[in-house]
């Protein structure tokens, strides 16, 4: 797993007119200086959100990436429910931190 | 001079960009207390406004992530969001990079700071600003704390933090207003996107108003994880406000769970003259 280099470039890209640029005409270029194993790359390239999401991918970046490819935000929201229904829960980063607290939830 | 004005907000990025989604009353209401806050800030006559915002990797990744930074430049420029979806022009942003430097000097007495001569807004300032500065007539020192890449900057250092800020603005010439952005609870940008925990809010904001120090450096993440989202990690804002208004007291003019925003929207802000007439004394940082 290589999550940083995932959420490196996603941050990249989020801010970079330049790499978005390069992206967008060669996205297998875009991503030469990251280092992603083949399931990264892909989920990178297609793009697929619902990997991304599973994989790890911080919301407050993976959220900026979704409205480049002009994904509604519901479209978003859903990608990410299909993807863990597919791939599975979450693997890596925040999402996984344990949630053995006691819930205190609101109505 | 002193310390003029101390509040909160929220800055959720469908305030602005889903505005259209929302129910008419729900957003009009809350337009209205942002307008309110607006009022409060402009009759405290402050000359300058210090944003204690959440990041979002807009700025600071986690090759080099600051516990704290503070801006330091003339100008700034935001939203850095494509200013279709989050529904707010792009512009530049005054600031001003003397005041920043001594605040800066001031608040590293008892903190360690990153400084930042460039900084790109993102929603955490924009949204807010937006509302409350409409004409970016005030200059603005942007404040980050780290709420987004574990491990967290620590509440009790979040807190201290404030304090140093209140010292830095009770120090400098300048009429200072200072406001803490971010949601309480909310799971922002998941598939858990809307649900917000009312309850747990609801007494998060009941410590906040009292000002109860102990109360609010009392979550572990773990706990907010568990009832309030990562989102609820951007309560390290409020508790800045609440160190930089210690003694004082404050009232939550607005607060009402808007899903589509996802987030309870909150407007809310301290009584500076109900008690913090002396500037609170740090009793960590040193």
């Amino acid at each position: 797993m290589t999550l940083y280099a995932v959420q490196k470039f996603l941050y990249e890209i989020n801010r970079d007119c330049e790499v978005q640029a390069m992206y967008t005409s060669d996205r297998s270029a875009a991503l030469a200086g990251y280092d992603l194993d083949d399931e990264e790359h892909a989920a990178l390239t297609d793009p697929d959100i619902g990997k991304l999401y599973v994989l790890g991918v911080n919301g407050q970046i993976l959220m900026h990436f979704a409205a480049f490819h002009r994904i509604e935000w519901n479209d978003y929201l859903q990608r990410m429910r299909d993807g863990v229904q597919e791939y599975g829960p979450v693997r890596a980063g925040v999402y996984t931190l344990n949630e053995d607290h006691p819930r205190k939830e609101g109505s | 001079m002193t310390l003029v004005y101390a509040g909160v907000c929220s800055h959720a990025p469908g305030i602005t960009g889903r505005a259209e989604l929302a129910d008419p009353v729900d957003h009009d209401a809350l337009r209205a207390a942002f307008d309110a806050m607006r009022h409060r800030i402009e009759a405290s006559r402050a000359e300058a406004l210090i944003v204690v915002a959440a990041e979002h990797f807009a700025n600071f990744f986690m090759n080099n992530m600051p516990a704290f930074a503070i801006g330091m430049a003339d100008s700034y420029e935001g939203p850095i969001e494509d200013p279709d979806w989050l529904g707010i022009k792009r512009r530049t942003v005054t600031g001003c990079r003397a005041l920043s430097e001594r605040i800066i000097t001031s608040v590293m007495e008892t903190h360690d700071v990153a400084y930042a001569e460039e900084w790109r807004f993102d929603h955490g300032i924009s949204v807010p600003l937006h509302f409350l500065t409409p004409r970016y007539d005030l200059p603005i020192i942007p404040v980050n704390v780290n709420c987004q890449g574990p491990p967290l900057t620590p509440l009790h250092r979040a807190r201290s933090f404030g304090e140093a800020l209140r010292r830095a603005a009770d120090a400098v010439p300048e009429r200072i207003a200072l406001i803490g952005t971010g949601g309480i609870s909310h799971w922002p940008a998941t598939p858990d996107s809307g649900r917000i925990n009312e309850a747990w809010d609801r007494d998060f904001l009941n410590h906040w108003t009292r000002n109860d120090r102990d109360a609010l450096v009392d979550y572990t993440d773990q706990e907010v994880y568990t009832n309030a989202g990562q989102g609820g990690f951007e309560i390290r804002t409020f508790v800045a406000v609440s160190g930089a208004a210690a003694g004082s007291t404050g009232t939550v003019h607005f607060y009402r769970p808007i899903p589509i925003f996802a987030v309870g929207c909150t407007v809310a802000d301290y009584d500076l003259c109900d008690g913090a007439s002396e500037p609170p004394n740090s009793t960590e940082a040193r």
